[in-house]
């Protein structure tokens, strides 16, 4: 056990830099430079060749690209993010204002979309075929098909615009303001939520009824159990076998959600940070904002991996 | 005394796309007390979908009993919610049952232990102490080496023998007046099909519980089983005590069982195996006439004119559903 899960990291490790690796190719190979775009913002487009250089030296950009790549690793692993070119700033300091926002909003579309769609999908298998079934489910194949910023977009329109119900956009820290705060993120939350809702309920409805037919659940009604018994001892825990990969997998769909969702709503997350970073072509910013992308999902797989053993004695790590 | 357990007229359909499968049409029979009843019958000729019913373990839709009457302990359990507290206190506390595939019919997520001790926390409300004590006897007696040490085991870290012989204990677990074995011994080789036969055996007397034993096989309702009841396309052709049957079949259903059966002691010169003839009928849209018409080489031409004939009484406790050698018409 021990053993694997050390291999797990270093797979995780690999992985990790091999994302690192292309995204620094990537944005590099974008047509225009990230100088250009700074000095346009600082209005110093009269610099003699002199001065630019010192600048291209100032943010490392006149190494090779193995140089740079090799700069920015080592600085990683002395908390050092390297410098923002178009804010001017440490990379770090801007992540960890940003993250903890991205991180808020993710963790409670992560919490509510495992919540809900386990329970709808539970209950629908239990009440397959019934009008609530129904519903459910058709509400879930819509839910699926219906891309988030768009949908953020009807409810800005609907539940802002419209009825003024909900501020249009923004966010401020709960601690800050808690109601305040509340009332912003509704929006943004369920956005995030609705296909990891909907697609675990699918998915947990279609896996509760296929344990439902197994041979041992039939053993555990002709030994006398009564329902309630049997769905939670007997069905839930093999039911959750499959559904668990794809909770891991959402983790990453939130964070990749997030890149759009704080963007149509103006909150001031990762996402947007990153948005606003691939257009100003400011290197570090992408790369740190991917590393923690990368970090995360390696993680949340890690995780899945794991509680795969603890729902099934029958994976051996080994 | 009456029987411990009577079913009449049992009827149990499926609704499927294809129409109506009458799996079970019109099956009767009695389980007495302490006593060994074998069920046998080609593949597909209902006797599982019969031994559920009894436990109305049958899942609906598709499947749907639509006519009968199960008398156990003088009520008809029919007349219960299939899900409901009746049922499930009969379940398992009064009728047990072994299915016929034991590398399914235990949860692989839960432990043996936690499998075997439910039963007795929920019909005799032990304490999860004392049930943990009596499942290692359990196991003990069903031949588990290293009982103790196997409660927190998988069942995927046990081999088809014995997971069987666990089944055996959990099923006796409560002490249940009767246990319905369905072909218990199919998954596994001969040495363990044997071995568990045995093993029900000396555990049914030492329990005094009824056994009913469900096979395809002839051979082990042989050696076994006191009264037989054989089956033909959801309904029973031929039933008797074990000595009608296998000396004096009357059935050309029976008749052709017995020829596929090897005898002990008998050389291939003496004689063949003979496989009956044709496929079991589909039992979709079935004729009125007796389904075993078209493979029977004694049909004659009542056979065809008339409803396919219910049981009659030969002598003793034999009983056969054959138009056999009575007058050509009637
Ligand atoms: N869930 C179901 N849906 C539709 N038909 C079914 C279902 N279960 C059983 N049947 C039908 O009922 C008939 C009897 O099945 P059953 O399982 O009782 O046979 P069996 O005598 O136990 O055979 P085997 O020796 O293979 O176990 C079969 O023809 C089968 O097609
Ligand atoms: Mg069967």
């Amino acid at each position: 056990m021990t053993s694997y899960i050390i291999r797990r990291i270093l797979m995780g490790v690999i992985i990790i830099f091999l994302v690192t690796v292309m995204v620094f190719l990537f944005i590099r190979l974008l047509p225009g430079d990230p100088l250009t775009i700074y000095l346009n913002k600082t209005d110093m487009q009269q610099l003699t060749e002199e001065q630019l250089f010192e600048l291209r030296v100032k943010f490392g950009l006149e190494k090779t690209l193995p140089a740079q790549y090799i700069d920015w690793l080592g600085g990683l692993f002395t908390g050092d993010f390297g410098r923002s070119i178009y804010y001017d700033i440490d990379v770090g300091l801007l992540v960890r204002e940003r993250l903890p926002v991205t991180l808020y909003l993710g963790a409670l579309a992560f919490i509510i979309s495992g919540v809900l769609g386990l329970s709808f999908g539970v209950i629908c298998a239990l009440r397959r075929g019934t009008w609530i079934d129904t519903l459910v489910t058709l509400l879930a194949n819509i839910g699926i098909t219906m891309p988030s910023f768009w949908v953020g977009i009807i409810l800005i329109y609907l539940l802002a615009v419209k009825a003024g119900w909900l501020p249009v956009s923004g966010f401020t820290s709960p601690f800050t303001d808690f109601w305040k705060s509340t009332r912003q993120i509704i929006m943004p939350v369920t956005c995030l939520a609705l296909f990891p809702i909907a697609s675990l309920t699918r998915l947990t409805r279609s896996s509760m009824l296929e344990v439902i037919q197994q041979d041992y659940i039939r053993t555990a009604w002709s030994k006398g159990l009564r329902e309630r018994l049997i769905i939670s001892r007997h069905t839930i825990k093999n039911a959750l076998i499959p559904v668990v990969t794809v909770i891991g997998l959402q983790v990453a769909f939130i964070f990749g959600g997030s890149v759009l969702i704080e963007t149509v709503f103006n909150i001031n997350g990762i996402g947007r940070l990153m948005t606003q970073a691939v257009q100003n072509q400011d290197y570090l910013i992408v790369q740190a904002g991917t590393l923690i992308i990368a970090i995360m999902v390696v993680l949340s797989n890690l995780t899945v991996d794991i509680s795969y053993g603890w729902l099934d004695p029958r994976i051996r790590y080994d | 005394m009456p029987p411990l357990l009577s079913v009449y007229n049992l009827k149990t359909y499926f609704h499927t796309y294809r129409g109506l499968v009458k799996a079970v049409d019109g099956v009767s029979f009695d389980i007495n007390e302490k006593e060994i009843v074998g069920v046998v019958g080609e593949s597909g000729c209902g006797k599982s979908v019969s031994m559920l019913s009894v436990l109305q373990l049958i899942s609906s839709p598709p499947g749907e009993i639509v006519d009968g009457k199960v008398i156990f302990e003088g009520q008809d359990l029919l007349q219960y919610q299939p899900k409901g507290e009746t049922m499930s206190s009969i379940r398992g506390a009064r009728i047990a049952m072994i299915f016929q595939e034991p590398m399914t019919s235990l949860n692989p997520v839960l432990t043996i232990g936690r499998q075997l001790t439910e039963g007795l926390e929920v019909h005799l409300s032990m304490n999860p102490q004392s049930a943990r004590e009596r499942v290692v006897e359990l196991l003990r007696l069903v031949g588990i080496p290293d009982a103790k040490g196997r409660l927190d085991a998988y069942p995927h870290q046990f081999s088809g023998g014995m997971r069987q012989r666990v089944m055996i204990a959990m099923a006796l677990s409560c002490n249940p007046r009767i246990l319905i074995a369905d072909e218990p011994t199919t998954a596994v080789d001969v040495t363990t099909q044997a071995q568990l036969l045995e093993l029900m055996q000396d555990m049914v007397v030492r329990f005094k519980t009824s056994l009913v034993i469900v096979t395809h096989n002839l051979g082990v309702v042989a050696r076994y089983a006191e009264r037989i009841y054989v089956m033909y396309s959801g309904r029973i052709v031929e039933s008797g005590l074990a000595d009608d049957i296998f000396l004096n079949p009357l059935h050309p259903y029976t008749i052709g069982l017995l020829k596929c059966v090897p005898q002990l002691g008998e050389t291939r010169k003496e004689r063949k195996l003979v496989p009956i003839q044709g496929l079991p009928p589909n039992l979709i849209n079935m004729p009125s006439s007796c389904a075993f018409l078209p493979r029977c080489d004694r049909a004659r031409d009542i056979c065809r004119q008339k409803p396919w004939p219910s049981l009659e009484l030969i002598e003793g406790q034999h009983y056969v559903a054959c138009f056999r050698d009575g007058p050509e018409t009637p």
